[in-house]
């Protein structure tokens, strides 16, 4: 592992009662890259995922979040909202959770509270309508504009994010944890029941997010191309452990792995081989 | 009883068929047959305690067969109303075109209701009923809107909104019995105060989800009363608090004589005059109310409790602080509550713990969800209605409750969703649309 | 001690008629997922059946009280039972897959029609009865004070632990209770493996209303009097008792009544009577600070 790593994993474990889903689990992910966590279902990672962003309190271990200009979290001892507003890590689910009742605009606008919240003077600017407000408002309105305009959904700006087709409620979800500005971004298998081409489409818009915000990214995914297409690292855990990592090509050829997919679910298996083909 | 389960079943499984006469009278003679063990001891006996106290009972034989002809004989009608409509839930009464129409004509309703409710007292001068069922109209849309901010747009279901009016009103009513404070100064302590505990209630039930923050806040509203009840040295207990200031306007108070608002204006006493006040004085307050709702929307802090009500884990996932953000909506909540308790306190005279019962919180909490959760307009159309309705019912006196809750049953059934079933967004770029209820989340509680 | 003890022994019949009253309102809530705020006034009409069918044996003559409470009980479960069930028939079953919050106001207004049409039916003046059973035990006496167990005491605490029995039983062995048991899982998947949805809650609507009918007996018969407005404080007591212990959980529902009926008896007897209700409230409101989910309920994993 190279040294500029934006987030260190270091011996995470998380037991729920008699189970450990995670168990001793350390590695890095680096600055201005993708990392991919991969393995068999039941594996720990939405686990790992969820220690990360706050939800799960680990039973041991620690998680180091460095930013850019070097300062340091330690991301188990804060709790849930904080992860993301002074860590900066932003996430997608599994389970898409969107705020379906709000439009796609607004989804973006909520995504921007923190920021909101302090150029509303705590509500009190804002509920006289002071100028500075309004300003920053038209700054948020513009941020998710060019956002909506990314994923290709600008003109539906003012749908309902629940009356959205279920790929396009993929890349807003996205969009909504890019709009927190975050330095690390934890995508739970975006490419999940997209198309081929919907996940073509996904793997661009991730480069792409790579490449103009530079920002680093965690992801966890099932569907080998967009892993080894967009990957600079892969990690592999299985039964809770990390059983390999490194290149997407490393990981692809390594035995162990293939045997881990095989073991546990044959379809996984085929796809592994076969996106090396 | 088992034919006549089968016709209420979902609307989604609902075979269209015609029934026969002969399948409406059966489902008819059941619901007799139900009705009659029903009724038959609570309506064909009638007990009362005697002279002596011992109980003694006669029979009433008449009402009981009469009720039972009613079941039977109603139980006809609808079924055939249901056969002319056909099933509940797929009912289409009004034509799509006509309901285009009316989304037009919504539009309209909301200035158009504003400019009459303006016009009230001087169309109305001298009806004073008509004033003061306007002035108690109007403290219902304003409690609405109170709580609606919390159940409406937070989510957070409140079952003891009352206690926060009750906070209000008692706060005015002391600090104006016992140290002589004028009613300006009050509203803002008993806001303040109303807010205050809001947060007091609100820190308890953070953690708390659903229905054991609906039995948490019907609670709270308990103890409140009670509070009031047995702190007698304080509130008067049961007595209440006799001898509230009437507001004045500004300092100068609405009263016959050299001092009074009239004579400085130069015109006659009437104590019509007073009533009018009071009249713009509650509308003031409720549009205050209403203005600062819609601004909070579209504020940051408003479109965190709106999606705080549809996902919270995804809040938190965002950086949203749920604790400070639930914390808010009660006690912006309650400080409306506040409000219109030191409006009610003054506007009576008089207080005692009768008025903040659980009923009261009930038909609040009827109000905001019949109006459609979240929606302003839809509020104020709830809150005529079912407080238009109930004064309707008041020469009923003892059958007014029942014909409440009987409309309160047939009213969620009839509408669910509420009146105005569907959200506005609080920001667009090219077109505000009106979002389905279909979507839009109930929230936690 | 003594008055200790004494204390002890109302708190636990007190705590037994709010353990009958919050099993109904547990059982709906498991299957139905929501609180039928309509389940104090039926423990109301249980009582009022209760009086009426009492009244009406007693001037026919019958004497036999063994046989007078028996037909009594049976008598007001069956009506009230059925009471339970043309609630869930026309407030609830129609909006049973709607929005949650309106068969939540939809049961408040049907505990408004229910306390209201006692009211007009019957009159809203307190109905009393003379002492229906008389005589009991002297468990201790010192000192001058006298620690009694009245036979009223002992025939609810024993048709308590009885139906408790009977209902648990239900529950865990029968093929009704195996349905109540799948509904309360997955309604859906219930209904696909054949179980008849509508008739299972509509069983359980009955079920919870015949037990609030044995506690509107017991009510009676331990405090002689009846009257139309009884129904929501012990309704909302008894749903703090099924919160309390934890609502869904049957054996929650019990332990939360007994703790309700013993922190108002002792508060009562130590501190102040006014204040009774608050304390219960209070210690509510403070319990599930600490245990949100109640004193036996299933904690709450919140999946994401």
């Amino acid at each position: 592992m190279s040294g500029d790593s934006i987030l260190t994993v270091d011996r995470l474990s998380m037991r729920f009662g008699g189970i450990v889903a995670v168990n001793d689990l350390s590695f890095g992910a680096e600055r201005r890259k993708i990392t991919a966590l991969i393995g068999p279902n039941g594996a720990g990672k939405t686990t790992v995922f969820n220690c990360i962003t706050g939800f799960y309190k680990p039973t041991s271990g620690m998680m180091r979040l460095i930013h850019d200009d070097g300062r340091a979290f330690q991301l188990e001892r804060l709790n849930d909202f904080r992860i993301s507003k002074l860590a900066k890590v932003a996430r997608t689910f599994q389970n898409i959770r969107l705020f379906p009742g709000m439009t796609a605009l607004e989804n973006l606008m909520v995504a921007q509270h923190n920021a909101l919240m302090l150029a509303s003077g705590l509500t009190f600017l804002g509920l006289i309508g002071a100028p500075s407000w309004r300003a920053a408002e038209k700054r948020a309105i513009d941020l998710a504009q060019l956002w909506l305009d990314r994923i290709g959904l600008l003109d539906r700006a003012d749908d309902a994010a629940g009356n959205l087709p279920y790929g396009d409620q993929r890349r807003l979800e996205i969009a909504r944890a890019m709009c927190t500005e975050p330095a690390l971004l934890c995508l739970d298998e975006p490419a999940a029941g997209l198309n081929t081409r919907e996940s073509a489409a996904l793997s661009e818009l991730l480069l792409s997010i790579r490449a103009d915000q530079g920002t680093s990214i965690l992801l966890i995914e099932h569907d080998m191309s967009v892993v080894m297409e967009i990957s600079d690292h892969v990690v592999v855990m299985d039964y809770g452990v990390k059983i390999a990592e490194g290149t997407p090509q490393d990981v692809r050829d390594d035995p162990r792995v293939i045997a881990a997919y095989l073991g546990a679910d044959e379809e996984e298996a085929i796809a592994v081989m076969e996106s090396g083909a | 009883m088992g034919d006549g389960v089968t016709t209420a079943a979902p609307a989604l499984t609902q075979i269209p068929r015609a029934p026969g006469i002969a399948f409406i009278l059966k489902k008819a003679l059941i619901s007799a047959l139900v009705a009659l063990v029903l009724f038959s001891l609570m309506i064909g006996i009638r007990t009362e305690a005697g002279p002596t106290g011992q109980l003694i009972y006669w029979t009433r034989f008449g009402d009981l067969a009469a009720m039972v002809a009613a079941v039977f004989g109603g139980s006809i009608i609808v079924e055939l109303l249901r056969q002319w409509w056909g099933p509940v839930g797929t009912i289409r009464i009004i034509p799509p075109r006509l309901q285009s129409t009316l989304a037009v004509a919504r539009r309209g309703i909301a200035p158009v209701l504003l400019i009459f409710t303006f016009l009230v007292p001087v169309i109305f001068y001298d009806q004073r009923y008509i004033l003061d069922l306007g002035i108690l109209v109007l403290t219902y849309v304003m409690l609405g809107w109170g709580l609606n901010v919390v159940v409406g747009l937070a989510g957070l279901l409140d079952l003891g909104y009352v206690a926060f009016y009750a906070v209000g009103a008692y706060s005015y009513a002391l600090l104006a019995t016992n140290f002589g404070l004028s009613f300006w100064v009050c509203l803002p302590l008993a806001g303040i105060l109303a807010a205050f505990w809001g947060m007091m209630l609100g820190f308890p039930v953070l953690r708390l989800r659903g229905d054991y923050l609906a039995i948490v806040t019907l609670a709270f509203g308990e103890i409140i009363r009670l509070v009031i009840i047995n702190w007698q040295s304080l509130t008067g207990g049961p007595n209440g608090v006799s001898g509230i200031p009437r507001p004045t306007f500004f300092g100068i108070p609405l009263v016959p004589g050299p001092d009074g608002l009239a004579a400085k204006l130069g015109i006659e006493f009437s104590p019509t005059h007073r009533i009018v006040f009071l009249f713009y004085l509650i509308l003031g307050l409720a549009l205050l109310t209403n203005w600062v709702t819609i601004r909070l929307r579209r504020l940051p802090i408003g479109r965190a409790w709106e999606a705080l009500r549809e996902d919270e884990v995804a809040c938190r996932a965002l950086g949203i602080n749920i604790t400070t953000t639930k914390l808010t909506a009660f006690a912006t909540g309650a400080m409306f509550g506040g409000f219109a308790g030191a409006f009610f306190a003054t506007r009576q005279g008089f207080i005692s713990p009768e008025s903040f019962t659980f009923q009261e919180s009930a038909l609040v909490l009827a109000i905001v969800v019949l109006g459609g959760m979240g929606s302003q307009l839809g509020v104020a159309l709830a809150a005529l209605t079912m407080i238009g309705g109930f004064e309707l019912f008041r020469g009923l006196e003892q059958y007014r409750m029942l014909v409440f809750g009987v409309a309160m049953v047939l009213l969620m059934i009839w509408r669910p969703r509420g009146l105005i079933g569907h959200r506005a967004p609080t920001v667009f770029l090219r077109h505000s649309q009106a979002i389905s209820s279909d979507l839009v989340k109930e929230g936690h509680g | 001690m003594d008055y200790f003890a004494q204390q002890l022994i109302n708190g636990i019949v007190l705590g037994s008629i709010y353990g009958l009253i919050a099993i109904g309102y547990t059982m709906v809530y498991g299957i139905v997922g929501m609180i039928n705020f309509a389940h104090g006034d039926i423990f109301m009409i249980g009582g009022f059946i209760a009086l009426i069918s009492f009244l009406i044996l007693v001037s026919i003559g019958l004497t036999v009280v063994p046989v007078i409470l028996l037909i009594v009980l049976l008598v007001s479960m069956a009506i009230t039972a059925l009471y339970g069930w043309t609630v869930e028939r026309i407030a609830y079953r129609p909006l049973r897959h709607s929005f949650r919050l309106a068969p939540m106001l939809s049961a408040i207004g049907m505990s408004f029609v229910l306390s209201n049409y006692s009211q007009v039916a019957q009159g809203a003046r307190v109905k009393p009865v003379p002492p229906i059973i008389t005589g009991g035990y002297t468990l201790l006496e010192q000192n001058g004070f006298v620690v009694r167990l009245s036979n009223v005491q002992i025939i609810v605490v024993v048709t308590t632990i009885v139906l408790l029995a009977i209902f648990t039983w239900l529950v865990a062995r029968t093929r009704l209770g195996r349905d109540m048991r799948a509904c309360e899982q997955d309604q859906t998947m219930a209904a696909l493996l054949g179980v008849d949805v509508d008739r299972t809650i509509s069983m359980t609507f009955v079920i919870g209303a015949a037990l609030a009918a044995v506690a509107g007996m017991m009510y009676l018969l331990y405090y002689g009097l009846v009257d139309f407005y009884m129904g929501f404080v012990a309704g909302i007591k008894a749903f703090t008792a099924a919160v309390l212990g934890g609502i869904g959980s049957l054996p929650g529902a019990m332990l939360g009544g007994l703790a309700i009926g013993l922190i108002e008896t002792l508060w009562s007897a130590y501190f102040s009577v006014e204040y009774k209700d608050v304390a219960a409230f209070s210690i509510l409101i403070i319990v599930l600070i600490f245990l949100p989910t109640g004193l036996l309920g299933r904690p709450e994993v919140e999946k994401v």
